[in-house]
C-alpha cells in the first residue's frame, strides 16, 4: 500500500456526486456523434436527418433504461434546469387546483426554490416536509401535505446525493396519485447506481452524475401529465433552440454503459463505502451522516466536531484527495448545507465523498489512513486536544 | 438564568463550539451556559455538540444586541442554552 504525501502526483477524486468523469464509451460516442450528428436534427436534408436519428436512439435508449416511453423522454441544458421546467410547468398546468409545492426539506435547492417560485406572491408557499436525522422524509406528514387543498405538485428525491439516504418515493407517489397529485422524483443522485423505481410522474436524471457530460440534463414526464410551457414558445419548450445531439448521445451511451455492470459495481461501492464509514466511525468525536442500510452505495458522509471543513478539505487535497463539504465554511454563503441543517446533524467540519466507478480499493484504503491524522493535524491547529 | 455566557459573536464555525467546550471544561453538572453567536451554523451545532457529548440543549433565541453593547449594537444573533450532564 502507498501512503500518500505532500506533492504525490496520483491524485485521488472523491468528489464525483453531480460531476464524475467520462465513462471511456462516451468519449467514443461523443466522437462519433460529432462526426455523425453534428447537424441541426430540426433539418430536413440527410445530415439533419442523421442527426436525428442518433438523438431519437439516445432518447429510446435512456427510456428503456428509466422504464419510461421514448417519447415521454426529453432532454434539457441541465440537472438543474431539469428541475426548474419540471417543476414550473407541471405547476403551471395545474394551477387551477393550487400553486403549492410540497416538497422534502432535503430536496435540491433547484427544486426548493423552484417551488417557491411557483407558489408566486399570492400563491401559499408552504414550508417543506421536514426529514429525520437520518435525512429521511417524514412520509406521514409528506403524504399529509400531498392530500391537503391546493396541492399543484409534490417533488421527492429518490436518494439525497449529500448523504445518501433514499426517500419513500414508493409510499408517497401511492399517496400523491390517490389525491391527484403528480410527483416529481429527482433521481439525479441515484440514475447508472441504483435501480431507478417506476413510481414517478416526472422523473429528473443526470447524466454528469453517471458518467456522461455535463450540459445536457434528462427529464421524463408520464404521457398523462399535463404540462405547460412557462417560457416564451419554441419548437422545443424543455431545451429551447435544440439539444446539443452528441451531448445527448454520448450520455446515452454512458448509460447504456454503466446499467451493464450496474449491480456488480453496486455492491463492489458498497462495501468500498462502508469501509469509507467504518474508519470514520473510528476517529473520536465524529458524526457519520445518513441512513447506514438504506442509502446510495457510492456516498459517504460525516462530520468531525472541532474540525474548520475548509482547513481539512485544503489537508485532504494536500495530501492528493478532492473530497466534497457542506460546512457553511466551504460554501460561498454563511449557511451550511440546508441537508445537513434539516438532519440537525453536525454542520461544522463536514466531508462527502462520492466514488467514481474507477475509485478502487487501493485509492479507499490510502484515503482511510490519511484521514484521521488529516483530522488530528486541523483540530491541533486550532488546540482543541482535551475538549 | 445561565451560569456563564459565552460571547462568540463574530467567530465562524467550528468557533463558537470550541469556546462552548473550552468555558465548560471543568464545570460541575448542572451548569448552564449561554452561547451568543452570529454564526448560522452555531445555532445548528451547538445541539449538536450536546447531542454528541451527552449535554442537554436547553433553547435557542434569538438575541438582538441593545444599545450599549458595543460593536455588536444592533444586530441581531442567537442565545443558545445547554445543561451539562
Amino acid at each position: 500500500m502507498t501512503h500518500a504525501t505532500p506533492g504525490t502526483p496520483d491524485r485521488v477524486y472523491l468528489d464525483n456526486g453531480g460531476r464524475a468523469p467520462w465513462h471511456p464509451l462516451a468519449r467514443q460516442a461523443f466522437e462519433q456523434a460529432l462526426a455523425d450528428g453534428w447537424a441541426d436534427p430540426r433539418r430536413l436534408h440527410a445530415e439533419g436527418r442523421r442527426a436525428a436519428r442518433l438523438l431519437d436512439g439516445a432518447r429510446e435508449a435512456i427510456a428503456a433504461v428509466l422504464g419510461a416511453r421514448t417519447q415521454e423522454v426529453h432532454f434539457t441544458p441541465s440537472h438543474t434546469a431539469s428541475l426548474h421546467a419540471a417543476v414550473a410547468s407541471a405547476a403551471a398546468a395545474r394551477r387551477r387546483a393550487g400553486t403549492t409545492v410540497v416538497a422534502g426539506a432535503v430536496e435540491r435547492a433547484a427544486v426548493l426554490h423552484a417551488a417557491r417560485q411557483a407558489a408566486g406572491a399570492t400563491g401559499e408557499h408552504k414550508d417543506p416536509v421536514p426529514v429525520d436525522r437520518l435525512g429521511r422524509v417524514d412520509t406521514d406528514a409528506m403524504i399529509a401535505a400531498v392530500q391537503a387543498p391546493g396541492v399543484a405538485l409534490a417533488a421527492l428525491q429518490h436518494a439525497n446525493g449529500e448523504v445518501g439516504t433514499v426517500q419513500p418515493v414508493e409510499a408517497v407517489h401511492d399517496a400523491a396519485r390517490a389525491a391527484g397529485v403528480p410527483l416529481l422524483v429527482d433521481a439525479g443522485a441515484s440514475v447508472g447506481h441504483v435501480a431507478v423505481p417506476e413510481t414517478w410522474d416526472l422523473l429528473a436524471a443526470d447524466p454528469a452524475d453517471w458518467g456522461g457530460p455535463a450540459g445536457v440534463g434528462v427529464l421524463a414526464a408520464r404521457q398523462r401529465v399535463r404540462t405547460s410551457a412557462v417560457g416564451p414558445e419554441d419548437e422545443d419548450p424543455w431545451a429551447p433552440g435544440g439539444v446539443s445531439v452528441p451531448l445527448a448521445f454520448a450520455a446515452a451511451v454512458a448509460l447504456q454503459a454503466v446499467e451493464a455492470d450496474r449491480a456488480a459495481q453496486e455492491t463492489r461501492r458498497r462495501a468500498l463505502v462502508e469501509r469509507v464509514r467504518a474508519a470514520a466511525a473510528r476517529i473520536p468525536d465524529v458524526e457519520v451522516v445518513g441512513d447506514p442500510d438504506d442509502r446510495l452505495p457510492h456516498v459517504a458522509t460525516f462530520s468531525f466536531l472541532y474540525v474548520d471543513g475548509e482547513a481539512l478539505v485544503t489537508e485532504l487535497d494536500r495530501y492528493g484527495f478532492a473530497v466534497g463539504s457542506g460546512s457553511a465554511c466551504t460554501a460561498s454563503t454563511l449557511e451550511p448545507s440546508h441537508v445537513l441543517a434539516a438532519m440537525g446533524v453536525l454542520t461544522h467540519g463536514n466531508v462527502r465523498i462520492a466514488l467514481d466507478r474507477s475509485t478502487d480499493a487501493d485509492e479507499i484504503d490510502r484515503f482511510c489512513a490519511v484521514l484521521p491524522g488529516a483530522v488530528g493535524r486541523v483540530r491541533d491547529m486550532l488546540g482543541v486536544g482535551g475538549l | 438564568m445561565s451560569d456563564t455566557l459565552v460571547d462568540a459573536r463574530g467567530l465562524r464555525c467550528p468557533l463558537p463550539v470550541i469556546r462552548l467546550a473550552t468555558a465548560a471544561k471543568g464545570l460541575p453538572a448542572g451548569a448552564e451556559l449561554t452561547v451568543l453567536s452570529t454564526d448560522p451554523a452555531a445555532k445548528l451545532d451547538v445541539p449538536a455538540w450536546c447531542r454528541m457529548r451527552g449535554h442537554e440543549h436547553v433553547g435557542t433565541r434569538e438575541h438582538h444586541a441593545e444599545a450599549g453593547d458595543g460593536a455588536w449594537e444592533g444586530r441581531d444573533g442567537w442565545a443558545v442554552t445547554v445543561r451539562l450532564n
